[in-house]
């Protein structure tokens, strides 16, 4: 038997999956905490006895990770125009799997060049100009970088005429890199190559800068953050499914990806804005059940509102879960908050995620633009993370996410099937997709349909 | 000819796209590196995209006739974004009726535009005053 080990190693669980390469199948499943502070070894150890205590002792013939242990892959993203390169820069190191902590636009001041001092970025994507466009702003900018004593790498995606000019400012100051311009023209998104070189850096660099080179005692690798695994799993699931979206709701934030060209599915609708890609990834750094459920109450006090919870209820209970949190509910009345909550993250991030339509009245008539993807026809919304896989309305929490006709104008999907990933496969579906597609689509299986 | 970049976009709720694809079309044939914003572009559009392509030209058009309410502060927002040296050019049919052209020609330049096309002209004439007024 050809045993496969995957690991997630988390910000505060690494978990771990044994799969069979030849059926496909899933044989062990268990967690333990994360020791990236310590010797991240220990707390993969610990998940390696309980998966052995699950399928005897065995020799893994794959062993591969994915991590998002240590603030994961932390990126800032500085372009010229902020819905133009700026917009661009940041879609790239989404789709990267980055957090991107912070984007900054036009020249960059005192005081931001402070706060990226104080963030202390893993990479700084430098855009800013077409290529052939403008070249003063991603100059000066990398100037101003140069001057500073930085971490981290910068990543230079700009206007290729000034790439040369960048190079020689930052040679002996910067570790940097330089990579194909992300906007080479205005209707024309180029990012794939930026992903490329971001998980370059992130397997050179940042795997050990982390305390997770240690862990390639274990495993063969630590291939990818854990967002871009997920990422590669919703690709490969979306060939079996067709178009679909994907949302993760978790502690903090709460991440959508939809696999899906987005193209307008009404007639006489102007597109307006930069190109979308194929695979969009969007984090909502506000929306989470633990870490972040204080916003979550607030954007949704009519919703509890409108259930007859009372907000002294819903704040004691928050106050519970903020001091333990791993706390679970207990009561029905417990399960009834913790679950409207779930609810408001998912149909929060996907209004966030989802294009919208204006209406414009011209002289011939109405109009429409549309800016994003228009996601109305998107047949699958699937389901990932703790929140939404051991709650027991995942359908219910999911239906959040639907198209409402109060709000025509956000085109959320209409009437998807609603898919669970309960046996928390996708990030090993990507991860196990680089070595052997075969089987990374057998496990597809495991993201099942549910009511 | 040295690469150049224009942005062409049709203003305001104006949807009319076929004019707007021809002119694409003659002035990428011309040399010139064209960003076409398409159709119902607004005046913030305009001057992002001028700023991030360095576009020496912005080509304005609008057949609906209400150009001059959709024109109007154009050349300030340009200014306002220290470009205003890029050259701005309008053309289409800019106001509703027929009105004689001198006077529109001279409203607009009084807005702020370098050039100012009327109905029916030839993308050869745009081609021709661009080169012109770019040196090339």
């Amino acid at each position: 038997m050809a045993l496969g080990l995957f690991l997630d190693i988390g910000s505060t669980y690494t978990k771990g999956r044994v799969v069979d390469l030849k059926t496909g199948q899933l044989l062990a499943s268990a967690k333990a905490y994360t020791t990236v502070e310590t010797d991240v070894t220990i707390g993969i150890n610990d998940c390696l006895l309980e998966l052995s205590r699950q399928v005897g002792k065995q020799e893994y013939k794959l062993k591969l990770a994915s991590s998002s242990a240590a603030g994961g892959l932390r990126m800032a993203a500085v372009g010229l125009v902020k819905d133009l390169t700026t917009e661009a820069a940041k879609k790239a190191a989404l789709t990267a799997g980055a957090r991107v902590e912070k984007t900054y636009s036009y020249e960059l001041t005192p005081e931001d060049l402070d706060e990226l001092l104080a963030l202390n970025p893993d990479i700084i994507l430098l855009a800013g100009g077409t290529d052939g466009g403008n070249k003063k702003y991603i100059v000066e900018n990398a100037k101003k970088l140069s001057r500073l004593k930085l971490k981290g790498t910068v990543l230079v995606a700009g206007n290729r005429s000034a790439a040369r000019e960048i190079a020689e400012i930052f040679a002996g100051k910067v570790d940097f890199k330089i990579a194909p311009n992300v906007l080479p023209d205005l209707n024309n998104l180029n990012i794939e190559p930026v992903q490329k070189i971001i998980r370059e850096i992130f397997l050179e660099k940042i795997v050990e800068a982390k305390g997770l080179k240690k862990a390639e005692q274990i495993v063969d690798k630590v291939m990818m953050p854990t967002p871009l695994a997920v990422l590669k799993g919703a690709e490969i699931l979306a060939k079996k499914l067709g178009e679909l979206i994907l949302v993760d709701v978790g502690g903090a934030t709460t991440d959508v990806y939809s696999v899906a060209s987005g193209t307008p599915t009404l007639s006489g609708v102007s597109l307006k804005g930069l190109p979308e890609p194929y695979v969009k990834r969007t984090v909502e750094g506000d929306l989470g059940l633990r870490r972040t459920v204080k916003n979550v109450v607030e954007y949704g006090e009519k919703e509890f509102l409108a259930l007859g919870i009372s907000m002294e209820e819903v704040n004691s209970y928050v106050a519970k879960i903020s001091q333990i949190p791993t706390y679970l509910p207990k009561t029905s009345g417990e399960w009834e908050i913790e679950i409207a909550l779930a609810r408001i993250c998912v149909k929060t991030a996907m209004n966030r995620h989802a294009g919208r339509l204006e209406e414009v009245w011209t002289p011939s008539g109405k109009s429409y633009i549309q800016y994003g993807k228009d996601l109305t026809a998107v047949p699958v919304l699937v389901g990932t993370g703790g929140p939404l896989v051991y709650t027991r309305e995942p359908a219910g929490i999911l239906a959040a996410g639907t198209y409402e006709e109060s709000i025509p104008s956000i085109l959320k999907p209409k009437n998807p099937r609603f898919y669970l990933d309960t046996s928390y496969l996708l990030f090993a579906i990507g991860l196990l997709a680089e070595e052997d597609m075969d089987t990374s689509i057998k496990l597809l299986d495991f993201i099942e349909e549910i009511s | 000819m040295k690469e150049v970049n224009l942005v062409l976009g049709v203003i305001g709720a104006d949807v009319h796209a076929i004019g707007n694809k021809i002119l694409e079309y003659a002035l990428t044939n011309a040399g010139f590196r064209v960003h076409n914003l398409g159709v119902m572009v607004s005046q913030e559009e305009f001057v992002k995209a001028a700023l991030e392509t360095d576009a020496r030209a912005v080509l304005v058009s609008s057949l609906y006739g209400h150009g001059e309410i959709d024109c109007r502060g154009l050349k300030e927002k340009f200014i306002e974004a220290g470009l205003e040296n890029v050259l701005l050019y309008v053309g289409g049919n800019l106001v509703v009726g027929k009105q004689d052209f001198a006077e529109v020609e001279k409203k607009f330049k009084a807005m702020g535009f370098d050039r100012v096309f009327p109905p029916g002209t030839m993308p050869e004439e745009a081609i021709l005053a661009l080169k012109q007024d770019l040196g090339l």
